[in-house]
């Protein structure tokens, strides 16, 4: 085992790790604040991954895709908000599930009737392929690299936003005690709007990251949003920082997983053993080490400071 | 006048019976009942809709009556989960009583569904899946496909990279029934080195830890089985990770007609085996990709479309070789062994276990007719003439 494979799934970890943290971050902060269960949150993902394959379709520009899929995605859930979910937030969670599960079923409906069921065609613009050259003999794809730095930036940003700014302590705020926040005179419901807006505004963009490398067709958002809920499990529900951490550790064990688990249970058994537990022990460590955390820390890692 | 009453009475008779003769035949009442079990949600649901889009075409090509019936369809989404699939099956058994359930994408779901529907009596004519269980011991005279054996597809293309000389094989294909019948298949006819064999998640939508370790590994070629969405997502990777040019790529389904639309140029030169392609020149195909594209917006069928448009034609020649009585089992099983029928393949015969014997043909996506036009698969060379499979002797059933 080479020190340059290694370091490559590292890489490799943190990219998928910041990718879960764009979708973690967005569902932990609805749950956190606006004490709402949103399955729909992957329908969201999808919705960015099409308007912005659409847009750079029809515009020719890359970068008018990313802020067209950004801003429509944005809209869809100030949308989603104000129509749907607005009325749901006085309702028990189980009521809130089933209503955010007819979101799925509708948003994955009305992409197959706008766009039909087959995946569409989504790609890169010819500056971001390419590889660059890492220490050592380490090539990894340009593109990786952006994903990595975008979800690191809006890591920070999202940092500042929350503890740095005003509308940053009414969220913090608004996580501890709703109805204190609303008797001091701050419009909560305003307040909900703009959270989920901007959560969803985070699925959007983790959705057009993933367009140009994996496959753009409805239902794309659930096969991701079950290691999302993993992710914020672990982390701690409705904690930002949880989500990070949650992400990462994610990540990082998914993908080391997949990747040395099989040689290793080789080398120390068999490689029959490796052979046959490998691939089915990997799949499952996420969920292993999700089982592990409810058994010992049942409220995450980093629980949110209000619960 | 005694006379001439007779004579009218024996007239009106004669006419009556005449009549009755030509608008109730015997079967009038008979009907076919046929449950079609594919996936129409979540990503697999492209293939599913590729599927009923060929039984649609059959059944206009036949008038809308099979075997001359009054036919009436039931598709049921398996959500391409074989616990749902079951629940499909059993409720078009039992309470809708059809006479043939078919279909069925997944390997996993075949076995979920296929013993429960030939136990209860009814026929199961798959349309795609062809898990090694029912094809050898497991094989069952209610049981027919119209597709192949899965091991057969990657066995073809093991023949073709044996022949080429390649060495240093790596391979990968998701862990599920399916993914190991095919690489076991590729296995049993590619007798060179193969330097790395990985199973992924089922519809895994990232690949990049995978790949890293495919490089590390340095094999001299890469054959992969990803069907449906997770090969545009690997197709997509392959290519963005810069290994197009660097290890050559072999797939069984994985790049096909649903596929290239959403993949475009990173499918240029991808060779596939297949034992149908859409420039497959006979009668039946070239007709049933024409009208197909001039039913659907000029879009191109693939195989899964081709093997469900043969499998209404299958049971088209059941009913109408049992003259339309459907409690004719026998007389349909005989039938549909000689598979009379013209196939979007050509002539082909079954097998005692009931697959198919046929041919095999090495595939390859090549330019399409204009320069913004999407890549299109055609028939390099036939590498398998009359195929059979490697589990029909385990099949105890006589005929």
């Amino acid at each position: 085992m080479n020190l340059v494979l290694v370091a490559e799934q590292t890489l490799n970890g943190l990219q998928l790790g910041v990718m879960l943290f764009l979708l973690a971050a967005g569902l932990t902060l609805v749950f956190g604040i606006m004490n709402l269960v949103n399955l729909a949150h992957g329908a969201l993902y999808m919705v960015g991954a099409y308007l912005a394959a659409y847009f750079y379709q029809t515009t020719g520009s890359f970068a008018l895709g990313v802020l067209l899929g950004l801003a429509g995605t944005l809209v869809v859930g100030i949308v989603v908000e104000l129509v749907a979910l607005r009325t749901l937030y006085e309702r028990d969670h189980l009521d809130q599930v089933l209503a955010t599960f007819g979101l799925i079923l509708f948003f994955n409906e009305l992409i197959a009737i706008l766009w039909g069921r087959s995946a569409i065609y989504s790609t890169l613009p010819p500056y971001l392929t390419g590889h660059v050259e890492l220490i050592g003999s380490l090539r990894y794809p340009l593109y990786r690299l952006v994903i990595i730095g975008v979800g690191l930036a809006v890591a920070v940003l999202l940092w500042f936003v929350v503890s740095r700014t005003r509308l940053g302590m009414l969220i913090r705020a608004g996580a501890s005690n709703r109805a204190m926040v609303a008797a001091l005179g701050i419009n909560i419901r305003r307040l909900y709007t703009i959270v989920f807006g901007f959560g969803a505004a985070l699925a959007g963009l983790a959705g057009l990251l993933a367009g140009p490398i994996f496959s753009v067709q409805p239902g794309m958002g659930e096969l991701i949003l079950i290691q999302v809920f993993v992710v914020i499990v672990i982390g701690g529900i409705g904690s930002i920082r949880g989500a990070f951490a949650g992400a990462l550790i994610v990540g990082m064990v998914d993908t080391l997983g997949r990747a040395f688990l099989k040689p290793a249970l080789s080398a120390i058994i068999s490689p029959a053993a490796g052979d046959a537990a490998g691939p089915a022990l990997a799949s499952m460590l996420i969920y292993l080490l999700m089982a592990a955390v409810l058994a010992f820390r049942p409220e995450g890692l980093f629980p949110s400071r209000g619960s | 006048m005694h006379k001439f009453t007779r004579t009218v009475i024996l007239g009106l008779i004669a006419s009556a019976a005449f009549a009755a003769l030509i608008s109730t035949p015997a079967f009038a009442q008979q009907k076919v009942k046929i449950g079609f079990i594919s996936t129409f949600s979540g990503p697999g649901g492209v293939i599913g809709t590729d599927m009923r889009n060929s039984v649609e075409l059959a059944l206009d090509h036949l008038g809308r009556k099979v075997g001359g019936l009054d036919t009436e369809l039931i598709y049921g989404d398996d959500q391409q989960k074989p616990d749902v699939g079951k629940q499909v099956s059993d409720e078009m058994v039992k309470k809708h009583q059809v006479n043939f359930v078919a279909g069925v994408i997944w390997s996993n779901v075949m076995l979920a569904v296929a013993p429960s529907v030939t136990q209860a009596g009814t026929f199961m004519i798959g349309t795609n899946a062809g898990p090694h269980q029912l094809a050898g011991a497991g094989c069952h005279e209610m049981f027919f496909t119209t597709s192949w054996q899965n091991d057969q597809t990657p066995e073809a293309m093991g023949k073709h990279m044996q022949d080429a000389g390649i060495n240093d094989v790596y391979l990968m294909a998701p862990n599920y029934a399916a993914g190991k019948d095919m690489l076991t298949g590729f296995k049993r006819t590619f007798k060179g080195r193969i330097v790395g064999e990985v199973y992924t998640t089922v519809n895994q939508p990232d690949y990049q830890a995978e790949l890293a370790q495919l490089r590390s590994k340095n094999p001299k070629a890469v054959m992969v089985f990803y069907p449906g969405g997770m090969g545009i997502n690997f197709l997509k990777q392959y290519s963005e990770a810069g290994l197009r040019g660097q290890f050559p790529l072999y797939s069984v389904y994985t790049v096909d007609e649903l596929t290239i639309p959403a993949v475009k140029h990173a499918a240029l030169g991808q060779l596939e085996t297949r034992y149908w392609s859409q420039d497959l020149k006979n009668e039946a195909n070239v007709k049933f990709v024409a009208d197909y594209r001039k039913k659907y917006n000029g879009k191109t069928p693939s195989f899964y479309g081709a093997q469900s448009y043969d499998g209404i034609l299958l049971i088209d020649s059941a009913v109408r070789a049992a003259k339309g009585n459907m409690a004719d089992k026998k007389g349909m099983i005989a039938a549909m062994r000689k598979a009379d029928f013209k196939s979007t393949r050509g002539k082909f015969t079954y097998g005692q276990n009931h697959f198919p014997i046929q041919n095999y043909y090495l595939l390859k996506a090549v330019a399409g007719s204009t320069p913004t036009s999407d890549p299109v698969m055609e028939i390099q060379k036939t590498v398998f003439t009359n195929y059979k499979d490697s589990y029909g002797k385990d099949c105890k059933m006589k005929w």
